[in-house]
């Protein structure tokens, strides 16, 4: 087992417009303050937090949608924490991301034909055809959907393109940005039934972020917890589980409603 | 006793003749939280639409009868039927985002509600916005009010617009989907929150939703809807224990549990999904015949 | 599930697009048949004066002579000619003070709202020093300097109108910027102006096309308010804001000089607008 992400002492802050004074820069809000983990190739990796944790802002710095104001992001060894967008385009290839709206994520003038097929275009890789039909396979589509409009399709359709999109291109690392928030419980199964097959059957490395722990027990080997732009938890999945030691864990735990009147919801 | 009752509601979409809701009934006794349960689709935000009279132009009522206190909304002229609706009722919208006016102060947004249909003076008002904005625990009440609603964290806007609901002392309040857009802690705080103002001001609520954890929570009661067709009406307890109709369990099973390590996450099986697609098809043919 | 707010969008937009889009595509069609053929089809030289014909009604009234269809004015040319040869000058103008409005004005909005930062800053303040200036008279200013024509009216309409395209072009930009199918593309490698050109533009077409559309209709406006004011060619070619000017004086013993070219002006202006919406729904494939 290697490392594919490693990330050492990440800080991002984002500039606080609504502060900014008339001359000079806006006050900077510090988001990520200091992370410190690594996700192992092949592992499945939750990313836990609140609104206002940061998981969101780790996630696009991860895949440099974002660059980092301090600290270090290594992708399978080499430093991408401050490369220009054009050393970043090779490497591109290799760590996707698929996003959490599927109506915003999905350009609504194109056809789901083309979404899928852009990305292989642009890294010029041969027989685009033959591989985005694979990729709209292996998320369950028939062929017909590729002349859809994104409009056309369900909720959970709509987030299945957005995976085939991500697919596509075979990278090594996914982030999956709470992917499955805005669906209902069959549609939530549904997609992240898909997700375990594939990285079952691709070899993906997958980084899921949420702030539904029911949902991320299923899926994820080892959970990183954030609150407040830390790291307050960084362990196995059943550990964490069995005996929640922080209390944040716990709370987080303990809010979710289960379907059972007889649960003690404090 | 109750407050509200539909009886047979149907509603189609006019252009295409494409049915929303079928033949729907329920009841919320007075004081009564009463779950509507369903997916994506399943016309749940509809019904609560049709009773607030804020339906979209293209969805027609075909049948039916909407009784609040005994009176039909349906039988009445369009301006008695929006007076007793504003008087009676409230919503608890699903997006706090989009709810509140971004150019007025919150003081306005609440204080609207109080002097229209309460007839109260900005004076009277203002003075209850505040109690209700303690109330709902919101610190610091004066400042939120003179607030802008961006200024605000989503928690806290959602917080207002429960105050706000509450605020004219409605009988019914119609819950869309209040806490679909929050993190699962606000949730929590939101979720207590409604459940102890609905309790302390006896208002009959409906709570529309998707989420069956949810439902355990706050409700008494519960109907569930697929494809605009009631397939389950239930008292809580009873059918956390055991439900009775196929889609309803199909639903329980497919709702993740993180108490079971290895239950793996079910959808809804296709096979459960044709027998209540036959039964809607068999309601429909009834309602053609009939 | 259909959205029942949206299918109500749809079906009242498709039944509205169809007739609008027949009836102005109809209307600009025969103008633009005009304006190319108007040589051979006018039935009378637009320039020929009879002071023997002068003031003649159109056909269907008492004291008109044949082959004069809409009657003469006081100088005795001829009505219909006149307005079909005016056709040339009206559809010219929209065309080409249109379309260099809306390429200038859409590229600079499109790079201020996608690609922001000293891009933005620049185009905007640009923007901004310019409205300053007050329309009338700088066009004013403008062709007395370049002295009449059609290419000064063309430029005038360029110079002053690009703004309200790039403003409106900007804002739609930004509003795409922050979309999440943006991001998906940044994420995929794309470039930033292969993403304006691929995900953007697309999405802001609807919008840039009712512009244009709403644009060529200013042009034709302009171009007859210039020519009311003897201000815009310098030849005797018929241009409907000209007919209306000299109109005006015998508007009570002819009121047929004024009235036909002012039809002609406010349908064709309406028809370039209402192209401009139908065209849009077309564009539109949420709404198809």
């Amino acid at each position: 087992m290697d490392e594919l992400y490693r990330v050492e002492d990440l800080h991002l802050s984002l500039p606080d417009l609504n502060r900014k004074p008339l001359f000079g820069p806006a006050p900077r809000i510090e988001i990520l303050r200091g992370l410190n983990f690594s996700v192992q190739r092949g592992e499945v990796l939750g990313i836990v937090g609140g609104s206002g944790s940061g998981k969101s802002t780790l996630g696009r710095a991860m895949v440099r949608l974002l660059e980092p104001t301090g600290g270090k992001v290594l992708f399978d060894g080499r430093d991408i924490t401050h490369l220009t967008e054009a050393d970043l385009r090779p490497l591109r290839r290799r760590f996707q991301m698929i996003f959490q709206d599927p109506m915003s994520s999905l350009n609504p003038r194109h056809r789901v034909g083309q979404i899928i097929a852009a990305p292989l275009s642009l890294h010029g890789v041969a027989d685009v055809a033959g591989r985005a039909a694979e990729a709209l396979d292996h998320v369950g589509l028939a062929t017909s959907f590729a002349a859809r409009f994104p409009h056309e399709l369900s909720g959970g359709q709509r987030q299945r393109v957005g995976i085939a999109r991500a697919i596509a291109l075979r990278p090594d690392f996914i982030l999956a940005d709470e992917i499955v928030s805005g669906l209902d419980v069959s549609s939530q199964a549904q997609v992240l039934n898909l997700l375990e097959q594939l990285v079952a059957d691709l070899g993906l490395t997958l980084a899921f972020i949420s702030h539904d722990l029911s949902v991320i027990r299923r899926l994820c080997s080892r959970i990183v917890v954030l609150q407040q732009g830390l790291i307050v938890e960084d362990a196995l999945s059943e550990q964490l589980f069995a005996s929640p030691q922080h209390s944040y864990f716990k709370e987080l735990l303990e809010a979710i409603p289960l379907p059972d009147p007889d649960q003690v919801w404090r | 006793m109750s407050f509200l009752e539909i009886k047979g509601l149907s509603a189609w979409l006019k252009g295409i003749g494409q049915p929303l809701l079928r033949n729907v009934s329920l009841a919320v006794a007075v004081g009564e939280v009463r779950g509507l349960v369903g997916e994506s689709g399943a016309g749940k935000s509809m019904i609560g639409k049709a009773i607030l009279g804020i339906l979209p132009k293209a969805v027609e009522i075909t049948a039916g009868q909407i009784l609040l206190d005994e009176v039909d909304l349906l039988a009445l002229a369009p301006k008695e039927r929006r007076r007793r609706i504003g008087a009676t009722c409230a919503l608890i919208p699903q997006d706090p985002l989009t709810a509140l006016n971004p150019s007025r102060r919150i003081l306005g947004q609440i204080s609207d509600r109080l002097v229209d249909i309460l007839g109260w003076d900005r004076f009277r008002a203002q003075a209850r916005a505040e109690e209700l904005l303690a109330e709902v625990q919101i610190p610091d009440p004066q400042r939120v009010l003179r607030a802008y609603p961006h200024e605000l964290s989503g928690g806290m806007r959602q917080r207002i617009l429960i105050a706000s609901a509450f605020a004219a002392e409605p009988k019914l309040i119609i819950a869309d989907e209040p806490t679909t857009a929050l993190d699962v802690t606000v949730q929590k705080q939101v979720l207590k929150l409604i459940a102890e103002m609905q309790d302390r001001h006896g208002t009959a609520l409906l709570f529309v939703t998707h989420d069956l954890g949810v439902v355990s929570k706050v409700c008494q009661s519960l109907s569930v809807l697929y494809g605009g067709l009631v397939v389950e009406d239930s008292a809580v307890r009873p059918f956390f224990a055991g439900p009775k109709h196929g889609y309803s369990r199909a639903l329980l099973e497919a709702t993740p549990k993180y108490t079971d390590p290895s239950a793996s996450l079910v959808p809804v099986p296709d096979g459960v999904i044709k027998a209540v697609q036959n039964e809607i098809a068999d309601a429909d043919r009834r309602a053609t015949d009939g | 599930m259909a959205n029942p707010a949206s299918a109500d969008a749809r079906s009242a937009v498709r039944h509205r697009a169809g007739l609008r889009l027949w009836l102005s595509s109809g209307w600009l069609i025969l103008v633009v048949l005009t304006a190319l053929l108007a040589p051979w089809i006018a039935p009378k030289d637009p320039l020929a004066q009879d002071m023997f014909l002068g003031r003649l009604p159109p056909f269907w009234m008492h004291g008109a002579e044949p082959g004069y269809w809409l009657g003469t004015d006081s100088l005795g040319r001829d009505v219909l000619s006149r307005i079909l040869h005016g056709a040339r000058v009206a559809l010219l103008v929209a065309v080409i003070a249109g379309t260099l409005t809306c390429l200038i004005g859409a590229t600079l909005g499109l790079m201020a709202g996608f690609l922001r930062g000293w891009v933005d800053i620049v185009i905007s303040r640009f923007i901004d020093i310019w409205m300053a200036f007050p329309p009338v008279l700088f066009s004013i200013l403008l062709i007395a300097v370049l002295g009449p024509g059609l290419s000064s009216i063309i430029i005038a309409i360029v110079v002053i109108d690009w703004t309200r395209f790039a403003r409106v072009v900007r804002a739609e930009a930004m509003a795409q910027g922050a979309m999440d199918y943006v991001a998906s593309a940044r994420v995929s490698g794309r470039g930033r102006l292969s993403t304006m050109v691929t995900e953007i533009l697309p999405n802001i077409l609807p919008t840039i096309v009712v512009l244009l559309t709403l644009e060529m209709g200013i042009a034709v406006i302009v171009e007859a308010i210039l020519s009311f004011v003897n201000l815009s060619i310098s030849t005797d070619d018929p241009t409907w804001g000209g007919m209306i000017s000299e109109g005006r004086t015998s508007v009570h013993q002819a009121w047929w000089v004024l009235v036909f070219p002012l039809i002609s002006l406010f349908l064709t202006v309406l028809a370039f607008s209402q192209l401009g919406e139908g065209l849009k729904d077309r564009f539109d494939p949420v709404l198809r």
